[in-house]
């Protein structure tokens, strides 16, 4: 059976592209992991997909074994040396997607509807995860073929209640960015999730603020609070606002750890970050350091908690 | 069975493009496409319950091609706006150039959004309540001002909020539609905005327009790597359907600190921007365009940012670009967006 191994799944979503899904879906992933869970990435952009960059896995492939595909590991279940006080024992992170298939980064993918149907359905069925906890789906902008197709497979897959031999579609996690612009198109996302029956786990409003560096003043680049408001309109958990972090795009983009100048506040909180950017670690254990950490923390202690009580 | 691994068929971009039959099933997979030469044909097709629909349908040429040739022969000059990547400011982009565009009273401008699952241009352009008004020769255009018209599918849709849940070939009916059946009249400018990615809405718009003449795209990107990884796939999509690029744009290029004038680079470049892409896939590099918060005001409330704050850095860097675009189509940056008198 596929999927058999899988224990939860979680979808991103957002109608609007560029929005963070991917981002979103990283730091979801390192968290559950640093919180011990074992998780799964799967990326249906099938067009565009970002996760490999996102993970620094670019020139990973997939391998092949009897009855599927292997996913690529990211790390490997372990403890990570103390940061503040004590270790810390984390969940191993695979992920799977189009990029690791290609033989050329800058190939492009031109493919009408129905073959990206099939990929989508073969992504779904025919990947060999090992046991996890959580699978998170990365989704590319739309409510379009990729969607479609997801969803169906899905339904036909798993179960809309815990159950001990199936998976659990506990729902999705809809990300948008504060302005109107974007906040109009995932409110048809939200419909879209409606129709479909797809249980919305929780708003996130991504890119809500950018603090300076030099003066680590707040601006809203994008404005503020939209997010939340759409959540209520819709009766639906709104998880938080994440703002700018020129120093997680650094980290993505450069693999370097986030230093912080004095006095950045993040929520309130004042960040610690590390003492020098250094480019060593494991991309997990840098993370520990972002600004955005204890934010994701709560985001995903709050969908856990929540997933628990309805099972 | 163990999935193989091999390259996936890409699309046929020199195949004529003939009528779609209607089909009795949902396409298959390998599916050559039913509007293929091969539909029907096609080893993938045997054992598929559409195949005698396929081959039977009448072959040649798509008879509706030289209708939207015929309607589109009054445009004098169909710019793509193109990217790989979502949410890098095509949508603005294309408002700006429009914008910018219709500045010159001399000039027409249109303004079709084929994004079917999240059109933004209606409410950018300040137009999102308008409907469509069907006449005995077509769809008429909204029109914003005198000489800026705009077509979106969200006029077309009851409730604005609605998700449009569509796959592809029903997405494609409704673009061929909008190149067919909308009275757009006598333009100078047609400015076509595109949803993310390389697949069935860009098939189609390129297939369509080809027979008559697209001057070219306008590449978006944003500076960091994420973005221009995906542009690439762009540019190689522009290259294999051949056509024109005339230049790349770097949205969202650093942002000054409202606070201590501080400028930050939100999305660093860290990998050259799309200055160093343009250099190396040897294509014209139209400008950088700064992050300005009021150009994202502007776009909520549907004002022309332009107008609203002329004297800002993001203005002038928006309107060097519009004259950029206006050159690499052959025209003299003064025609296409007169020098303001100080």
């Amino acid at each position: 059976m596929p999927l058999d191994n899988v224990r939860n799944i979680v979808l991103v979503l957002s109608g609007k592209g560029g929005v963070g899904k991917s981002s979103i879906t990283t730091q979801l992933a390192l968290t559950l992991s640093l919180q011990g869970h074992t998780v799964g990435v799967l990326d249906i952009d099938l067009t565009g997909p970002s996760i490999p960059r996102f993970f620094g896995i670019e020139s990973s492939k997939v391998r092949q074994a009897p009855g599927g595909w292997i996913p690529v590991d990211v790390h490997a279940k372990q403890t990570l040396p103390p940061r503040n006080s004590e270790e810390q024992a984390i969940g191993a992170l695979s992920c799977m997607s189009l990029g690791f298939i290609l033989p050329n980064r800058s190939d492009a993918v031109i493919w009408r509807g129905p073959k990206k149907t099939a990929m989508v359905r073969q992504f779904l069925t025919d990947v060999l995860w090992p046991e996890i906890d959580y699978l998170l789906i990365d989704t590319p902008p739309g409510t379009s073929d990729e969607h479609i197709s997801l969803l169906e497979t899905l339904l036909k897959n798993t179960n809309p209640t815990p159950s001990a031999n199936l998976p659990y579609l506990a729902g999705a996690v809809v990300v948008t960015t504060p302005q109107a612009i974007s906040i109009s198109d995932v409110k048809k996302e939200l419909n879209f999730c409606r129709k479909t029956a797809i249980r919305v786990l929780g708003v996130v409003e991504n890119m809500a603020g950018f603090v300076c560096p030099n003066c680590s003043e707040c601006t809203n680049v994008f404005s503020k609070g939209g997010g939340e408001i759409m959540a209520r309109d819709f009766a639906v958990p709104f998880l938080g606002s994440v703002p700018i972090d020129p120093a997680f795009v650094q980290l993505v983009e450069e693999g370097t750890r986030p230093v912080y100048p004095e006095g950045t506040k993040v929520d309130g909180i004042e960040v610690a970050g590390a003492l020098d950017a250094s480019p060593e670690g494991l991309f997990v254990d840098k993370y520990r350091d972002c600004s955005l950490y204890p934010l994701f923390d709560g985001f995903v202690k709050r969908l856990v908690q929540d997933i628990k009580t309805i099972s | 069975m163990a999935p193989s691994l091999e390259e996936p068929i890409q699309v046929d971009f020199d195949a004529p493009l003939k009528v779609a039959p209607k089909l009795v099933a949902p396409e298959p997979e390998h599916c050559p496409g039913p509007e293929s030469e091969k539909a029907g044909l096609a080893d993938n097709c045997a054992g598929c319950p559409n195949q005698a629909i396929c081959a039977s349908a009448p072959k040649g040429p798509d008879p509706d091609i030289p209708l939207i040739t015929a309607r589109l022969s009054s445009v004098k000059h169909k710019i793509l706006v193109l990217s790989g990547k979502g949410g890098v400011g095509k949508s603005t982009f294309s408002t700006m150039l429009s914008h910018g565009f219709s500045a010159n009273p001399d000039s027409t401008v249109g303004l079709m959004d084929t994004d079917i699952c999240g059109p933004s241009i209606p409410k950018m352009m300040g137009v999102e309540e308008e409907t469509i008004h069907v006449t005995a020769e077509g769809w008429e255009p909204v029109w914003v001002s005198e000489n800026l018209g705009v077509m979106s599918v969200q006029f077309m849709l009851p409730n604005r909020d609605d998700a449009v849940i569509w796959r592809g070939p029903k997405k494609n009916g409704l673009i061929k539609k909008f190149l067919m059946d909308v009275t757009w009249g006598e333009l100078d400018f047609l400015i076509v905005d595109t949803p993310p990615g390389t697949s069935d809405e860009h098939l189609s718009v390129n297939s369509f327009l080809k027979a008559s003449g697209v001057d070219g795209a306008v590449l978006v990107t944003t500076p960091q790597e994420v973005s221009l990884l995906d542009v690439r796939k762009e540019i190689d999509f522009c290259r294999k359907a051949s056509i024109p690029i005339l230049g790349i744009v770097e949205n969202m290029s650093g942002f000054v600190c409202p606070g201590c004038k501080h400028e930050s680079q939100i999305f660093r470049a860290s990998t050259g921007g799309a200055r160093k892409l343009a250099k190396d896939e040897n294509i014209a590099f139209l400008g950088a365009v700064p992050l300005d918060p009021r150009i994202g005001m502007a776009c909520d409330y549907g004002e022309s940012f332009l107008t609203a704050y002329p004297d800002s850095p993001a203005c002038s860097a928006i309107k060097q670009v519009v004259r950029r675009v206006g050159e690499q189509m052959g025209l003299r940056a003064e025609d296409v967006l007169p020098e303001e008198d100080q």
